[in-house]
């Protein structure tokens, strides 16, 4: 037998790897990333001429489990028509068996790689990823991986939340897809059959403790709260209501978290307009010192024009 | 009755679905014979040249310590102690190696070669071979060295495999493609038309064969780890090592 030279081995891997293509509308241009249960490949949809992204299974399991998770996952994407979400286009099997779909490819940066600018722009950003959460749990979908690699942030400021094969649906049966693809495009750590799903200091409390039953979407309040950790891990001074407004999503126990994500988002409202928000009781004093700041043009105004009213009334009675 | 193993042979596979380790404590002679050969026709290759390299032995002694190390490994059962959960096989031969190896230098002892297991002199010359190719990896590179030889091993015995099926099926031409596209260096650079011209073929038959060639050299690298691997958990996990994400591969091109 000859000699493989690392070259061929390589060459074999990429062979093996690489969706077959053949009989489909789909030319193979590269591969994207990989993760622990399926591959993302940028493709040419030759019959409309655009590239896409196809996700597809890495390898089969012999009961087809993880084909189905993958179909489950392109459903659960179709069903969440947002601008927010990505859109699936198609979905299938190819020639070699394996399960794929195809969806709009994403350019951009994920949130991890570019986390910048000042607190209420960051803020404002984290209010887009809530609304698409929010979306999502009002047509019964949990994410359950929300984390900075899964949020893609594009060239003109849209923020998209990916990678919904973890996604749950409410009140529905238990469907663990465990298919990965992050925004990067690159690989993340593996879920594997039956174990905890979710991604270790992003997932709640009692989703690590791989209580699925028991996961609503308060988990993916936990997860949102520390994606805004994250997203101000270097602001140099986080004001107190807005670590009061992680603390509360954050709580271990899911019954003290923020009932929803609208009243998540709405928090960080009231704190953009400065007004109060319920993570962060005020004393009276501090509740006059947050209106004196939000108002200080208007006082700063008034408090001119006594001043000029004085000094009138002084050069007067001279 | 001596059950003699022939290293290095590929068409001693067997297509069985069951758990390569447990079959190779199965009380049927037959069974666990074929679940040796298949262990020691992935594994041997990748144990030799570990001991040549981490161990700094020269060829012969090479020889004798893989062959002694395949028959301790079956006399004494090391394998009845390996469990999946916790360690890949790979892995867990390492150790089994270094435990090996390190036992025999503290004993001092000279090894004869073969007892239960036959080798192929030339299958050592090749391996041989094999290793002036190779870049020497650096003390700390050890593990990422044998999941390398690891792979290659899987990947030839796969291809020969595949050769013989696609010989017996009378598709020869299909698994000259393949070789020529992604095992030689430099096919790549031809056009399919050059290529069609050279086999006689449609252009449109190089894609497709070219295609089936690597859908079916996919399905028996799948096939054969499927053997080697006790769970659907494993087999997943050996699935991405090899096929998944690229290992750093050094080495010197053929």
């Amino acid at each position: 037998m000859k000699t493989l030279p690392d070259t061929a081995i390589e060459r074999l891997r990429r062979a093996a790897n690489a969706p077959q293509l053949s009989g489909t509308r789909y030319r193979l241009l590269e591969k994207l990333g990989e993760g622990g249960m399926a591959g993302v490949f940028r493709v040419q949809d030759t019959a409309l001429n655009r590239e896409l992204a196809l996700k597809v299974i890495s390898v089969g399991d012999a009961a087809g489990e993880l084909a189905l998770r993958l179909l489950q996952e392109a459903h659960v994407i179709a069903k969440l028509e947002h601008p927010g979400i990505v859109p699936v286009h198609d979905a299938g099997t190819l020639a070699d068996g394996r399960v794929f779909y195809t969806m709009k490819l994403v350019q951009g940066q994920s949130l991890d790689q570019c986390a910048e600018g000042g607190l209420p722009e960051r803020l404002r950003l984290f209010h887009k990823i809530c609304d698409t959460v929010s979306f999502a749990h009002s047509r019964g979908v949990l994410h359950r991986d929300l984390k900075p690699q899964n949020i893609m942030v594009g060239a003109f400021g849209e923020v998209l939340v990916m990678d919904w094969g973890l996604s749950k649906l409410l009140g529905g049966s238990e469907r663990p897809a465990e298919c990965e693809q992050t925004a990067g495009g690159e690989a993340r750590p593996v879920t594997a059959h039956g174990s905890v799903l979710g991604t270790p200091g992003y997932m709640s409390p009692e989703q690590a403790r791989g209580d699925v039953t028991a996961l609503d979407h308060r988990a993916d309040i936990y997860s949102l709260g520390a994606v805004l950790r994250f997203l101000l891990a270097n602001v140099r001074a986080v004001p107190r209501a807005v670590s009061a407004i992680i603390g509360k999503a954050m709580k271990v126990d899911p019954a003290q978290r923020y009932g929803s994500v609208e009243e998540l988002s709405r928090d960080l409202a009231h704190y953009l307009d400065g007004l109060p928000v319920s993570a962060y009781p005020e004393s009276p004093l501090r509740r006059l010192w947050r209106w004196a700041g939000k108002n200080r043009v208007w006082i700063l105004l008034v408090l001119a024009y006594l001043l000029m009213r004085a000094a009138l009334i002084l050069w007067r009675t001279r | 009755m001596r059950d003699d193993t022939n290293m290095g042979g590929a068409n001693a596979f067997p297509l069985t679905r069951r758990s390569l380790i447990e079959a190779t404590r199965s009380p049927q002679p037959e069974e666990r014979r074929r679940a040796l050969n298949t262990l020691i026709a992935v594994y041997w290759k990748p144990v030799y040249k570990y001991i040549r390299l981490r161990w700094g032995k020269d060829n012969e002694e090479g020889k004798d310590l893989t062959q002694e190390f395949f028959s301790r490994l079956l006399e004494k059962d090391f394998l009845g102690s390996y469990d999946a959960r916790r360690a890949k096989l790979r892995t867990f031969l390492r150790v089994c190696i270094d435990r090996f190896l390190a036992n025999e230098q503290k004993a001092g002892r000279r090894l004869k070669r073969g007892r239960d297991i036959q080798f192929l002199p030339l299958e050592f010359e090749a391996a041989d071979g094999e290793l002036k190719q190779i870049e020497i990896p650096a003390p700390g590179q050890m593990d990422e060295f044998f999941e390398r030889e690891w792979a290659r091993s899987v990947f030839a015995l796969s291809l020969e495999r595949l050769r013989e099926d696609l010989e017996k099926n009378e598709k020869q031409t299909h698994f000259q493609l393949l070789q020529l596209y992604d095992v030689e260096d430099g096919g790549r650079e031809l056009t399919y038309e050059q290529v069609a011209q050279r086999f006689e073929l449609k252009s449109s038959d190089v894609t497709n064969y070219l295609a089936y060639a690597r859908r079916e050299f996919r399905r028996t690298v799948l096939e054969q780890l499927r053997e080697m691997t006790a769970s659907e958990e494993e087999f997943q996990g050996e699935a991405r090592s090899l096929l998944g994400s690229k290992v750093e591969l050094k080495g010197r091109e053929e």
